[in-house]
């Protein structure tokens, strides 16, 4: 989309992890540059969420294999919470519900903590308090969501407004966003994606990991690429999501399978 | 029962204080042989009745050898507090409040609620005069202490406590709060509490065991609480006794037709505690909550056992009981529901959440079923374990390090149980207690 090329933000090459010793990546390439949008789409189990959480580190993951740079730093040598303080934001598929913890407190617990690592100053709850209604106007959320624990009692759709709310409080350099659209009817895929879109600009670059192809109607990526069996077996532009929507997912396996037995 | 006579209840019994009520109102001792008759049973049950051991089915987790070897006295003249000892324990929601100091009735530091404006609120001793016919009817009447050593060793002492009654049709605005205060090491105190909910009333009841010391001392309660048809009553008991402290207690509560009972019970003190609820549906299409939290370290035991007797149709019963065990703590829960041939439609629900925070910590949960009955909806489900590794991740990839994510997980397992209590103050103090032992210090 963008005729100048920005800085390579994210190269992960040859990247393979295991899980109670099963081989779940097998081996991923895939490289983002600033100002990139990327969409990471496949049938279910084809590892799409692997990949993302192995990124962000969780722990119930082995890497096995391979390297992944975030802007020339060795990614997968970092915490979890380090990789968040280096600017790698996971909006969660499934956010995790935390009774007794206020939203604005958590919100600004995970604010001033990011903004520590990254050596600038913390707000206070009244700062922090302004500062966060501005954000939420942003995604049309009310902010009665402050005063109630983390995601507790939230729809879906509250709930992944909640992580695009995060996404614009911790100002991530990259952003991989998990399955943000499923649970979604058309009204909140709208302010979500309008979320999203708002926060995007030349020095920074968004991954989206779905299902369909709905939400990138609503943001449109540079590159499609497509997942299967742990391996990312088809890249190309933004028609491809528009190929996949109408023909299904079975053309791509079949092709990934006779380019595999074509090569062995 | 080879053990008959045992030294360590004789020892309990010997001293028993007088019927004459203290309190300074009291114009005469009344004359309520009754009450003579009935403190003479339970005193010739006490004398009688063995100490359970891990024999004993409904003891087998927890072994009372560190109770029985310690000796307690009787409180033969309980201590006045000021004010000011009362503030850390304030509820400024609590319309009346009912303090005990070792047992005994403090009228100064007490707001009694007198007759008349649908609610009664006033120590026992003072409404065994105005109360007498009730009393008689109630007392005993639901917790019986015939095969139950700690509730025969109550009721031989029955002489004073709290009596909390609710007018039919009145909706008490205000919770009451019935503050036991620990000021006496090496004693034993037998405090009691009846509550009397009348047809289609409303009332909530905070009942507060507090210490104020470090030194062993055995708390040995018994609750009765009636909820009549219609009547909502929600009863929160906080134990935060010291951390030497025995504390063995039992609730036993009759839900009429179409009331409902909510019991809160937070255990977070005490050397060793013993919760026996039991509730009793006595009426069709009742509704009973049952949320409990156990929150130990150190070398601490806590046991709730609770009994859900659905005896009639269409009741509903929903329990939640959380156990959080650090250092070498034993949290143990038996969970029964009973429902018998007849109690159709009944709709019951229990879960039992546990969290280990060490290796040296241990928990035993033991759900027990029992259904005769055919058209019914029951469900149980235990589970032991940490942290989920999904939701500590979850917290770090928000910037927070390990220890962080653990303490404010923990402090929202617990929060979760701690949040159902329907008084905001109560509910904000325990949240700071609860962060305090767990650690989570980055959200005070």
């Amino acid at each position: 989309m963008s005729a100048s090329v920005g800085k390579v933000l994210l190269a992960v090459k040859g990247l393979t992890a295991a899980v109670g010793g099963r081989n779940v990546l097998k081996g991923i390439d895939l490289t983002v540059r600033a100002g990139e949008v990327h969409a990471i789409m496949g049938p279910n189990g084809s590892g799409k969420s692997t990949f993302s959480k192995v990124l962000a580190g969780h722990p119930v993951y082995e890497v096995t294999g391979g390297e992944a740079l975030f802007d020339g730093v060795d990614l997968l040598a970092l915490t979890p919470e380090a990789r968040a303080r280096a600017g790698f934001f996971l909006g969660f598929q499934y956010p995790v519900e935390v009774p007794g913890v206020a939203n604005a407190q958590f919100l600004r617990l995970a604010y001033n903590t990011v903004r520590g690592g990254r050596g600038k100053d913390e707000l206070d709850p009244l700062e922090f308090d302004d500062f966060v209604r501005e954000k939420m106007k942003l995604l049309e959320m009310d902010p009665a969501f402050l005063d109630r624990s983390v995601n507790e009692g939230f729809s879906g759709g509250e709930k992944k407004r909640n992580e695009i709310l995060q996404m614009a409080l911790l100002e991530p350099r990259l952003a991989l966003l998990d399955e943000t659209d499923s649970g979604l009817d058309i009204d909140a895929l709208r302010i979500v994606a309008g979320g999203v879109n708002h926060l995007r600009s030349a020095d920074n670059a968004v991954v989206l990991v779905t299902h369909y192809q709905r939400l990138l109607n609503y943001i449109v990526p540079d590159f499609v690429h497509v997942m299967d069996g742990g391996r990312i077996v088809l890249t190309g532009g933004k028609e491809l999501a528009l190929e996949l929507e109408a023909r299904g997912y079975d053309w791509v396996e079949e092709a990934a399978r006779s380019k595999a037995a074509r090569a062995a | 029962m080879n053990d008959v006579g045992h030294p360590f209840l004789r020892g309990l019994l010997a001293r028993r204080s007088p019927l004459t009520p203290t309190t300074p109102t009291a114009p005469t001792a009344p004359s309520v042989s009754w009450l003579l008759a009935l403190r003479a049973e339970a005193l010739e049950r006490g004398s009688t009745l063995a100490v359970p051991t891990t024999r004993d089915e409904d003891w087998r987790f927890t072994d009372l050898v560190p109770l029985t070897r310690t000796g307690f006295g009787p409180v033969t003249a309980a201590p006045s507090l000021g004010a000011d000892a009362l503030a850390p324990f304030h509820i400024p929601e609590a319309g009346a409040r009912l303090v005990f100091v070792d047992g005994c009735f403090s009228a100064p530091l007490s707001v009694i609620a007198a007759q008349g404006g649908g609610l009664f609120a006033g120590s026992l001793a003072a409404a065994f005069h105005t109360h007498d016919e009730l009393l008689h009817t109630h007392l005993t009447r639901l917790a019986d202490f015939r095969d139950d050593a700690f509730m025969a060793v109550n009721t031989a002492h029955l002489h004073d406590g709290a009596l909390i009654v609710a007018e039919a049709g009145h909706a008490v605005p205000q919770p009451v709060h019935v503050l036991h205060i620990s000021t006496l090491a090496d004693v034993a105190i037998h405090p009691r509490l009846l509550v009397v909910a009348y047809r289609d009333s409303d009332l909530t009841v905070i009942e507060d065991h507090v210490s104020l010391h470090h030194g062993a001392c055995l708390s040995n309660a018994v609750s009765e609480i009636a909820v009549a048809a219609g009547a909502r009553v929600r009863h929160i008991k906080l134990q935060r006794a010291g951390k030497a402290a025995f504390h063995v207690a039992t609730t036993t509560t009759h839900v009429e037709r179409d009331a409902r009972y909510h019991a809160v019970g937070i255990a977070l003190g005490a050397r060793l505690s013993r919760e026996n609820l039991h509730v009793v549906q006595a009426g069709t299409g009742t509704d009973c909550q049952l949320d409990g939290l156990a929150l130990i370290g150190g070398r601490q035991i806590a046991d709730t056992h609770s009994f859900v007797d659905h005896a009639l149709p269409d009741g509903t019963s929903c329990q939640l009981h959380k156990c959080i065990a650090a250092g070498a703590a034993h949290a143990v829960f038996n969970g029964r529901v009973l429902v018998r041939e007849g109690a159709q439609r009944t709709n019951s629900a229990q879960q039992c959440r546990s969290l280990l925070l060490s290796g040296k910590a241990h928990i035993d949960a033991k759900p027990q079923l029992e259904i005769f009955a055919d058209d019914v909806k029951c469900s149980h489900g235990a589970a032991i374990g940490q942290l989920e590794a999904d939701e500590v991740f979850y917290l770090r990839t928000r910037g927070l390090d390990e220890v962080a994510a653990r303490n404010i997980l923990t402090y929202a397992f617990a929060a979760e149980i701690v949040g159902r209590i329907p008084v905001r103050s109560v509910v904000e103090r325990l949240r700071a207690e609860v962060l305090q032992q767990t650690g989570a210090r980055e959200i005070a």
